[in-house]
């Protein structure tokens, strides 16, 4: 039984969001980095993340666009939109609220 | 801006769909070399890296599938591929497709044709303005039963009345018009000052008609319709005003009605002239006759049950200067019923009983469906298992199947609505001669609506049933079941279908299986004359050349002569009234021998003027004394014939023949009875023959009548001769018109003709549901022996003969219709009570009738059953056991 690597619901488009506020991303890097930061507890399958992409964009939140990359691949780079960056914020502070009452309401159990 | 940005984003995908699947599958590719590399940069040999690689992403197809489904558009892209299979699906079931769309397709379209016919009688206000407020109100006989009103009494309840805005009489009017094209004889009323007012309808050119043009010797106006005045006067703008001939005397036409305006109290008539009745209503005219139709306006204020006791009061108090003669004492009081009901009046139970027989047809039909929609969900449970198992959503696969059952309801719907608009044409052509507002019958799309959304909503329904049990079996279960054909639960509901479609059908049954007996029954009535090789017309005198009475009867025995010389004649007569052609002139009647002058008691009776030859030509028996003869004349001894139900009830004990009796007023002479003749029935052969006195036309002198009956007894064809006689007649005077040409027999057809109405429309609803109901047998059966073959080859292979086999499947079938049956007789008894009306000389529980339906139902049932059977009988136990 492999430990689980399956990304909280409902947090992906935070954490994608998260990711291309740093920079401009195609969907492999945005997969990795997410890998590498969580230091592989998440993991982002490609259904996944296109998908949630998908959402994003039509929701305004990012912009897309095919470009060539470092290694001469095309690949379809996403970026932040103001709209999207309005999101991150508005999501991070609540998953902020939450995370530190649910870690409040852990220590007092143990 | 997400919205723009989701249905820009959407229609993009939809417009350019392989751009869409290369960019998704570029991205994905993408990943493919990224993760490759970065297994190369951990020293994967390249083989290895690309293997690895590929377990990390998954199948791109999947990925694809996964992408695009999470967007709307999607939906729409498949609902297409939806569409695409499911045609090719119903094509595939043929046999399914067509059973059901038809099935469908009658249910809707003859609730659609009947609901159109029956909305504008009994449920749509009538084409006036505030309808509600329209009342007929009739004068009452001693039976209660309703009679028509005099002149004097609307006049006493026009000047007494308080809650009527406006009160009109009217009675119906032929005219024959001349010039400006063929003589025509048209349909017409004569109407009190107030009529148009009390129907709330002006007319559009010119005016109506005002209180100076209603007297005695007022102008000679008229008002036409919109359709008179386009057929007749091309649309002529400059109408108002204009003269025309009718009848030989000249009028000014003053008003031409809008468009579209219905006049329910006689829908065929096309032009309307003021009474002009004797406001001193004289004892001895017109002006106490019963022949008036009343109509009147509530007040707002009023409603019809404060009109309804105030007319009560006023009939109950005379005054003294309203006097009223012994015939119109309104001493039964008054009837006021709602127009809208009145003019209904006749068609009511007729209708009534064709929509319980169209709603049992549409229930039919949706049972039908229901089970067709069960049996072929069952056959294809293995293919939504499959689909299921290869990964096909709840929702994918309840979408497919409301994709087929719209597509199923949308052809059925475009049928029905062929169907609707044929059955619509049908039933006018059908309709009883005074089915009102036959006009604003057409194609109603609010009863469309209605069966079809019913219709539809129970295929949807059962449709879709099947998949939501796809999706609650696990996926191999259904496979398994599907090829091992083992026969699952919905044969049972598919059974209890079946039994509620056989009740049905015999409800139907039962009901057209009475009207059928009550028709024969009516028509083998004596009507009291012989009806067959006789030709009858009407016959006018029209014109100023005959406008005295003594040259209108000289005409009508001129008119007679030439008749009786045409060959093939053999006996020939007028009469102001023909039995059974709707013509109802009725008097008081006092005889000598009763006391005081008390009308009531004497009742009244159908006034006919005849000329020498009616009796015989009619066919009318003759019990006692004489029949009218030609040494009857005007200035001779006044002769009456009575009808032998009048000489039982005043003359039980001695010989009516030289008793003497008075018609109508009380200034009117006494008549000699000269003879006595059997009785006739004149109003429906489903009355019984009614009170007659017949006078000879010359000794007539109250007036003479206009518009005579010829009755030619033929020694051949009767309707055959009606060239020539009618060539004899116009010898005499060629401007005089007839109508109404037809032979005898066919005016006693066409008095029943509420109820050959509603029997032909019971016949092929009856028959309709009787297929069904054998079709639903067949399906049942034959699916129930389809998923038996294992099990009847076992049967077989154990040693069961063909016929044990037969016996099995028949039994199985028969049982069903038994039960069935059961309950159809229950629900028929029940039913049958609607049809009361309808039935003649019948029980609505005659055993005869539904025992012959029982055996009807029971012979196509077997028949339906046989096929399967035998079919079962012929299973080979070695190739169905080997099949396993």
């Amino acid at each position: 039984m492999g430990e689980n690597t399956d990304v909280i619901q409902g947090t992906l488009d935070m954490l994608i969001l998260k990711t291309l506020s740093l920079e401009p991303m195609h969907g492999f890097g945005i997969a990795r980095r997410v890998e590498q930061i969580s230091r592989g507890v998440f993991k982002v399958n490609p259904g996944s993340l296109l998908t949630a992409l998908q959402r994003l964009e039509r929701g305004g939140l990012v912009d897309a666009e095919w470009r060539q990359t470092e290694n001469a691949r095309r690949a379809r780079v996403y970026s932040l939109t103001r709209a999207g960056r309005k999101q991150l914020d508005a999501s991070t502070a609540d998953w902020n609220r939450r995370a530190g009452a649910i870690a409040r309401l852990l220590k007092a159990d143990a | 801006m997400s919205l723009w940005r989701q249905i820009t984003g959407g229609l993009r995908v939809l417009l350019r769909r392989d751009r869409a699947d290369r960019d998704v599958a570029d991205e994905v590719q993408h990943f493919l070399d990224e993760t490759t590399d970065a297994y190369l940069a951990r020293g994967l040999a390249a083989a290895d890296a690309r293997r690895a690689a590929r377990l990390d992403v998954g199948n791109a197809a999947i990925v694809r599938e996964q992408v695009r489904g999470a967007a709307w558009e999607y939906r729409v892209a498949t609902i297409g591929a939806d569409i695409r299979y499911g045609l090719r699906r119903l094509r595939r079931d043929g046999g399914f497709t067509l059973t059901a769309v038809l099935t469908l397709a009658l249910g809707i379209g003859a609730a659609t044709a009947i609901f159109s016919a029956v909305n504008p009688i009994l449920l749509d206000p009538l084409p006036y303005p505030q309808p509600e407020r329209l009342v007929a109100i009739s004068d009452l006989g001693g039976d209660r039963s309703r009679v028509d009103v005099t002149y004097g009494s609307f006049r006493e309840i026009a000047a007494r009345s308080r809650s009527l805005d406006a009160l009109a009489v009217a009675r119906p009017w032929q005219a024959t018009i001349v010039g400006s094209g063929a003589p025509e004889q048209l349909e017409g009323q004569r109407v009190s000052a107030a009529y148009f007012r009390v129907l709330g309808v002006t007319p559009f050119a010119g005016r109506g008609f005002e209180d100076v043009d209603d007297r005695v010797n007022g102008p000679n106006v008229v008002v036409i319709s919109d359709g008179l005045w386009r057929r007749r006067f091309a649309a002529d703008p400059a109408i108002v005003g204009r003269a025309v001939t009718l009848d030989d005397a000249g009028y000014t036409i003053v008003g031409v009605m809008p468009r579209g305006f219905e006049n329910v109290t006689a829908p065929a008539a096309e032009l309307w002239t003021p009474l002009q009745y004797d406001p001193s209503l004289p004892k001895d005219g017109r002006e106490w006759g019963h022949h008036l139709r009343m109509v009147g306006r509530l007040r707002a204020d009023a409603g019809i049950d404060a009109a309804r006791r105030e007319l009560d009061a006023i009939a109950a108090a005379p005054k003294p200067d309203f006097a009223r003669p012994p015939w119109a004492t309104l001493g039964n009081g008054l009837l006021v019923t709602p127009l809208q009901d009145e003019i209904a009046r006749d068609v009511r139970p007729a209708l009534i009983a064709v929509v319980g027989a169209v709603l049992l047809l549409l229930a039919i039909a949706c049972v039908n469906v229901t089970s067709l929609q069960l049996a072929r969900g069952a056959g294809r449970r293995g293919e939504f298992a499959m689909r299921a198992a290869l990964g096909a959503g709840r929702g994918r696969l309840v979408q497919q199947l409301l994709v087929e059952s719209v597509l199923l309801s949308t052809a059925a719907g475009a049928l029905a609505l062929l169907i609707a608009n044929a059955g619509v044409g049908a039933l006018v052509a059908l309709a009883p001669p005074e089915l009102p507002r036959a006009g604003a019958i057409r194609v109603d799309l609010a009863a469309f609506v209605f069966a079809f959304a019913v219709a539809a909503f129970v295929g949807l329904v059962t449709g879709v049933a099947p998949a939501l049990q796809v999706a609650r079996l696990a996926p191999g279960d259904g496979i398994q079941r599907a090829s091992a054909r083992i026969g699952g639960g919905h044969q049972t509901a598919r059974r209890v279908l079946v039994v509620a479609e056989i009740a049905l059908a015999l409800v139907l049954l039962v009901g057209a299986g009475l009207l059928l007996r009550s028709l024969t029954r009516l028509f083998s009535i004596a009507p009291g004359f012989a009806p067959s090789h006789v030709l009858t017309m009407q016959v006018q005198s029209a014109g100023q050349r005959v406008a005295a009475p003594a040259n209108t009867h000289r005409f009508f025995s001129a008119a007679l002569e030439a008749v009786r010389a045409v060959p093939g004649v053999e006996a020939a007569g007028f009469s102001s009234q023909l039995p059974l052609s709707g013509s109802r002139d009725s008097y008081g009647v006092h005889f000598e021998s009763t006391p005081t002058g008390l009308s009531d008691a004497d009742g009244g009776a159908f006034r006919y003027a005849v000329t020498p030859g009616y009796i015989e030509a009619m066919g009318i028996a003759l019990r006692r004394g004489r029949a009218v003869d030609a040494h009857d004349v005007d200035g001779g001894p006044a002769v009456v014939l009575i009808s032998e139900s009048l000489a039982r009830s005043r003359f039980p004990n001695t010989d009516p023949i030289g008793q003497r009796l008075r018609i109508g007023p009380s200034d009117a002479p006494w008549r000699t009875i000269v003879g006595v003749v059997g009785g006739v029935r004149q109003m429906s052969l489903a009355l019984d023959a009614a009170d007659a006195v017949y006078v000879p036309d010359v000794q007539w002198t109250a007036f003479a009548d206009r518009a005579m009956w010829l009755v030619v007894r033929a020694r051949g064809n009767a309707a055959a001769l009606a060239p020539a006689v009618k060539n004899a007649i116009w010898s005499v005077d060629r401007d005089q018109p007839i109508a109404r040409v037809s032979t005898l027999d066919t005016i006693v057809e066409a008095s029943a003709a509420e109820r050959r109405f509603a029997l032909v429309i019971f016949e092929w609803f009856a028959i309709g549901a009787l297929l069904l109901a054998a079709i639903g047998i067949y399906g049942v059966l034959s699916g129930s022996v389809a998923e038996r073959t294992r099990e009847l080859g076992v049967r077989a292979a154990l040693g069961a003969s063909r016929r044990d086999i037969l016996a099995l499947v028949l039994g199985q079938g028969l049982a069903l219709t038994l039960v069935g049956a059961t309950a159809g007789l229950v629900g028929a008894a029940a039913a049958s009570r609607a049809l009361a009306t309808l039935l003649f000389g019948v029980s609505r529980l005659d055993p005869a009738t539904y025992a012959a339906v029982v055996v009807v139902l029971g012979g196509v049932s077997a028949l339906a059953c046989s096929v399967p059977a035998w079919r079962a009988s012929r299973v080979d136990p070695a190739i169905t056991l080997r099949a396993e």
